[in-house]
């Protein structure tokens, strides 16, 4: 019995998310992650580790085998609700062998074969199990839309005719067939395959796209940044003071940017200074200025440098522009007369348009996991195809590809690759 | 009143090995036939096995059953069809004379106990309340038996179409089984109606054999048998011709005189043996289509072009005959026909064979919509083994997807129901790496032994062998090697990898044995038979290995069972789409439900509470 994980709280940004493993290997993940198995049904916060980084603090709690909800030996990691730490676990949970992610009520119909729910739960849980497909498929089905729709559909053609014509030498090599079938499947898997590692890397872009971009204001104190986000978001959001130094810790500011879901982090202003908590607070500015996605950087004259490397598409300009004494060429803006913000909303929802339209499909952690193992079997695939390896084992290769994306593509069934071959061989005697 | 524990209707392919493997089993069985000497008949084309066939030939061999040692003894001309391919997809062929298979198997037949032979014609069946309790002769005999198995092949309503000529029968000069059929479509299961089709059977004395393309047999001949050493006929070639665009002419100019085309036929004919008229009209750019010439047998001059079944009329078939190259003289001996039949829905049948609608009923072969005599005689096996099981209070034979080609094909029959003839294909089975024609006696002989299927010959001869790998499997896996020692052997391998088993490096190329016994001093106690049989289970080790995971996960939904019984309309929580396909096909296990369309986890998780409830409400009853 494989040890299944998923994340058991509602997607998306929380205060707290449940990741739930269960299964044999439940109590190795928790000592492969935190270092020991904590005692059972004791709330024990243990810090996340994996690959020599620290993942998050979490509260960890288990439960043996019997005592569960599922009936299996099941950890809880109780972990802040960030998409990026959510995901980093998932993703280190994936990497233990013998784990893999659990299939849409896959944890109930555990409990329910160890006992461990009588019927009248089971048909209340129902329909969360319903509800939480049906929300999969609806955001399938919003992400499939348009072109991406098109795209899937030419996945699953292209792997449909790889498979069929495989086969087609494997059932029917007795017929009259082209000799230039296996060169015809080469062709279509490593179309299926390089596309689907591009999805794949775009994928980082997809759910930023839902979970928000990062924009961090960055700039020496007093210039402005503040007095910026503030008329950004038309509220009182950061304090603003005249006095330099004000915003010591790293302020985030949600908001709706031409559509787009963007998050502004307002910083601590940038300078040398002996205040420890003022240092504090600008060692955390570096950082989460780095991470962000686009970093806008004010300056108080037009060639002062900026307070960190730039990246290519950043944004310098000059803060305050209602202080400026005479005419400059370089953008200004200013929070307090709202010179240049239009410009400056225009700059960054234009960056992050055009990376979105280069996004892909694949949203989830889920559908991210099986386009990997669908990569990875497609590329043995391909590389056994182009060493002459038994085209059984090829097939079986693409077999499991299919299979693994068969929750984005739809099934694939033996009629229809049946169908497919017949449809285009003349096939029988 | 004669009595008997097991009645089988029927002596094609499928009553045969239902017979047989009844009678295997040690209960009473009576074979009722038409003509005792048609027994065995290969009605259609003259070759047993092939691929998908070759491993259900194997399945029934490792049963003990009678197709695979009658092929044997009948073969004139052996291949193993895929031999450039991997051990998983090859499958053993061979073409048999006609009169030597049907004679041997009615020898195989009548050296079995415990198996009466009875000529004459079923007209009814005797039923009392919802189960058969024998069956009526046409002569008025009744003949008494808990178990009747039916395999009426195409005799049900048969309708022979020669162009616009067509007539009742059962196969070409035999009447057709009319009463019968009335009677069982009156138990109310559900029907449909399929065509097969036959070529023109030519005199091979007016073929211009000098003119065309021979092709041999194998030097070394594949047995369909593990009991067989060598073939015993005398071996032939087979004659290989093509169609050309004169005689793609001519059909497509007499299209409209075809039984097929004119209208004159209704059944669904197999996508994958169309008529010369499908193949002109679906494939038109093709200049020509390659036909097979096989003899018939070795003291008979009928040839079976293989590739040019029709139902145009009998002047025609004559015209487009001549047009093909080295048939130009050819005489036909009889016209080819389309014939269509009655089927019944195989979605009414449980994985035994025994009819959902009334118990102790049982439909074997063609009647459940396929095609080919090896998917008849698997069928037939399974449902005299099952019979036989349900009378001697044994547990029933369990063939799954995992573990056989027979099993596909069941679960195939009952989830998927059939749109047109089905044929077993390699791509049909998911486990295709495990499922090897190579080991289907290592796969099923075991279950065999334990239904008492298996002779002592083959029990001795099976628990040999076995020992044998399991020795030569120990000596390869104990021993290891290094990359150097390896290539000193004349072993390609990565220097990447550590010391590596010698069964390791038994799977990592095809042809390893010479190397491998050069690598490892301790291989020469192992057999060359046991050692080529070790290679190819570790060519497919690693995969299979990852096999038997997806398997247990079905191996658990197939395990949990769904009463016949059960009443959908108290199961809560359903949505009605759901409970409508469920109270239709009444899936027999979770494994069978989850693969109806449209089946969510949580009706999945639905189903199995209801079914624990009911499974605790009994035990506490």
């Amino acid at each position: 019995m494989p040890t299944i994980f998923a994340l058991a709280t509602a997607r998306g940004r929380a205060g707290i998310a449940v990741i739930r493993v269960s299964g044999p290997d439940a109590f190795l993940s928790a000592r492969l992650l935190c270092g020991d198995v904590p005692a059972a049904r004791v709330a024990t916060v243990r810090r996340l580790m994996s690959d020599g980084i620290v993942l998050d603090e979490a509260l960890v709690l288990t439960f043996c085998a019997g005592a569960s909800f599922t009936g299996e030996d099941v950890v809880e990691f109780h972990v802040h609700g960030g998409s990026a730490v959510v995901r980093s676990v998932l993703f280190a949970l994936a990497g233990l062998s013998g784990l893999r992610q659990a299939e849409p009520g896959e944890f109930t119909r555990r409990a329910l074969e160890n006992g461990r729910l009588d019927l009248a739960q089971v048909e209340g849980l129902a329909d969360l199990i319903d509800s939480e497909t049906e929300a999969q498929r609806r955001q399938a089905m919003r992400i499939l839309s348009g072109d991406l729709a098109d795209r899937v559909g030419i996945w699953r053609q292209d792997l449909l005719r790889g498979m069929a014509l495989l086969e087609a030498t494997i059932d029917f090599s007795e017929e009259d067939l082209p000799t230039t079938l296996v060169a015809e499947v080469e062709e279509a898997i490593s179309r299926v395959l390089s596309d689907l590692q591009k999805e794949l890397s775009g994928q980082r872009m997809a759910e930023r796209l839902r979970d928000g971009f990062e924009v961090a204001l960055v700039g020496p104190p007093n210039i402005g940044k503040s007095t910026l986000l503030n008329t950004l978001a038309k509220r009182d959001a950061a304090l603003t003071s005249p006095i330099a130094g004000t915003t010591r810790d790293v302020i985030e500011v949600r908001m709706e940017l031409d559509g787009l879901p963007i998050t502004f982090l307002d910083t601590a202003g940038i300078r040398e200074t002996d205040d420890s908590v003022e240092q504090a607070g600008i060692a955390r500015t570096k950082t989460r200025a780095q991470e962000a996605d686009l970093r806008v950087f004010l300056v108080a004259n037009a060639g002062d440098a900026a307070e960190l490397p730039m990246n290519t598409d950043d944004i310098l300009l000059l803060g305050k522009a209602d202080r400026l004494v005479g005419r400059s060429d370089m953008f200004a803006v200013s929070g307090l007369t709202g010179q240049g913000i239009d410009k400056l909303i225009e700059k960054i929802s234009s960056y992050f348009s055009e990376k979105i339209a280069g996004a892909g499909v694949v949203v989830h952690e889920r559908h991210r996991a099986a386009g990997a193992k669908a990569v990875m079997h497609l590329q043995t695939a391909l590389n056994g195809i182009r060493l002459g390896a038994p085209s059984e084992i090829c097939s079986d290769e693409i077999r499991l590809a299919v299979r693994a994306v068969e929750s984005l593509i739809g099934k694939v069934d033996t009629e229809e690759l049946l169908g497919h071959i017949f449809g285009r061989f003349c096939i029988g005697k | 009143m004669k009595q008997y524990d097991v009645i089988v209707v029927g002596g094609g392919h499928a009553g045969v090995e239902a017979a047989a493997a009844a009678a295997r089993m040690g209960v009473q069985t009576a074979l009722v036939t038409l003509r005792a000497d048609a027994i065995g008949v290969m009605s259609c084309n003259p070759a047993i096995g092939g691929l998908g066939k070759g491993h259900l030939v194997r399945e029934i061999d490792a049963l003990d059953g009678v197709m695979a040692r009658a092929a044997d003894q009948a073969g004139i001309h052996f291949r193993l069809l895929n031999r450039r391919k991997g051990p998983a997809v090859q499958g053993p062929r061979t073409q048999a004379d006609r009169k030597l298979y049907r004679l041997a198997v009615q020898d195989l037949l009548a050296q079995q106990g415990g198996l009466s032979i009875i000529e004459a014609e079923v007209a009814d069946l005797i039923i009392q309340g919802d189960r058969v309790c024998g069956v009526v002769l046409t002569n008025e005999t009744r003949i008494r038996a808990p178990a009747v198995i039916i395999t009426a092949g195409t005799f049900l309503n048969g309708m022979i179409h020669i162009g616009d000529t067509s007539w009742s029968a059962g196969r070409m000069g035999d009447k057709p089984s009319l009463p019968l059929a009335a009677r069982l479509r009156e138990i109310a299961l559900r029907q449909g109606r399929l065509k097969t089709g036959t070529p023109p059977r030519l005199d091979g004395r007016t073929i211009a054999w000098d003119k065309l393309e021979m092709q041999h047999g194998d030097d070394v001949p594949e047995m369909l048998s593990f009991q067989s050493k060598s073939p015993i006929a005398r071996q032939i070639a087979c004659g290989i011709t093509r169609t050309n665009a004169s005689t793609h002419d001519i059909v497509r100019k007499n299209l409209t005189r075809s039984a097929m085309y004119g209208g004159h036929i209704d059944g669904i004919g197999p996508r994958y043996c169309p008529s010369i008229e499908d193949k002109v009209v679906r494939f038109p750019e093709k200049s020509e289509h390659q036909i097979f010439l096989e003899p018939e047998g070795l003291d008979d001059h009928t040839i079976y072009p293989n590739g040019i079944s029709t139902s145009l009329p009998a002047d025609v078939q004559g015209d487009y005959v001549k047009s093909i190259g080295g048939l130009e003289g050819a005489v036909i001996l009889q016209p080819g026909y389309a014939i269509e039949y009655d089927f019944f829905d195989p979605s009414g049948l449980r994985p035994s064979f025994e009819t959902k609608a009334m118990k102790g009923l049982y439909f074997a072969g063609q009647i459940n919509g396929t095609t080919g005599y090896e998917e008849a005689a698997a069928q037939g096996l399974v449902a005299g083994a099952s019979a036989a099981s349900a009378i001697r209070g044994l547990n029933a034979p369990q063939f799954s997807r995992q573990n056989s080609y027979i099993g596909v094909m069941i679960d195939d029959l009952l989830t998927k129901g059939v749109t047109e003839p089905y044929r077993m294909f390699t791509s049909r089975a998911e486990f295709r790496l495990s499922l090897r024609a190579d080991n289907a006696d290592q796969r099923l002989t075991p279950m065999g032994m334990a239904l008492g299927l298996i002779g002592p010959e083959r029990r001795v001869a099976f628990e040999d062998k076995l020992a044998k790998l399991d020795v030569g499997r120990t000596i390869l896996n104990t021993h290891l090697y290094g990359p150097h020692q390896a290539e000193a052997a004349g072993l390609q391998a990565g220097r990447d990898g550590g010391r590596r088993s010698a069964f390791q490096y038994l799977g990592m190329l095809a042809d390893q044995p010479a190397a491998v016994r050069r690598l490892c001093a301790e291989a020469s106690e192992i057999h060359d038979e046991t050692l080529e049989q070790l290679a190819r289970e570790a060519l497919y080790d690693q995969y299979t290995r990852r096999q038997v995971l997806e398997a247990a996960a079905l191996d658990r939904d197939s395990g949990q069972l769904i009463p016949d019984s059960l009443d959908y309309a108290v199961v809560g929580g359903l949505s009605a789409e759901i409970r409508a396909k469920l109270q239709q096909r009444r899936p027999a296990s979770i494994a069978h439900a989850r693969a109806i369309e449209g089946m969510t986890p949580a009706a999945t998780v639905i189903l199995l509470a209801h079914l624990r409830k009911l499974g605790r409400d009994l035990s506490a009853a």
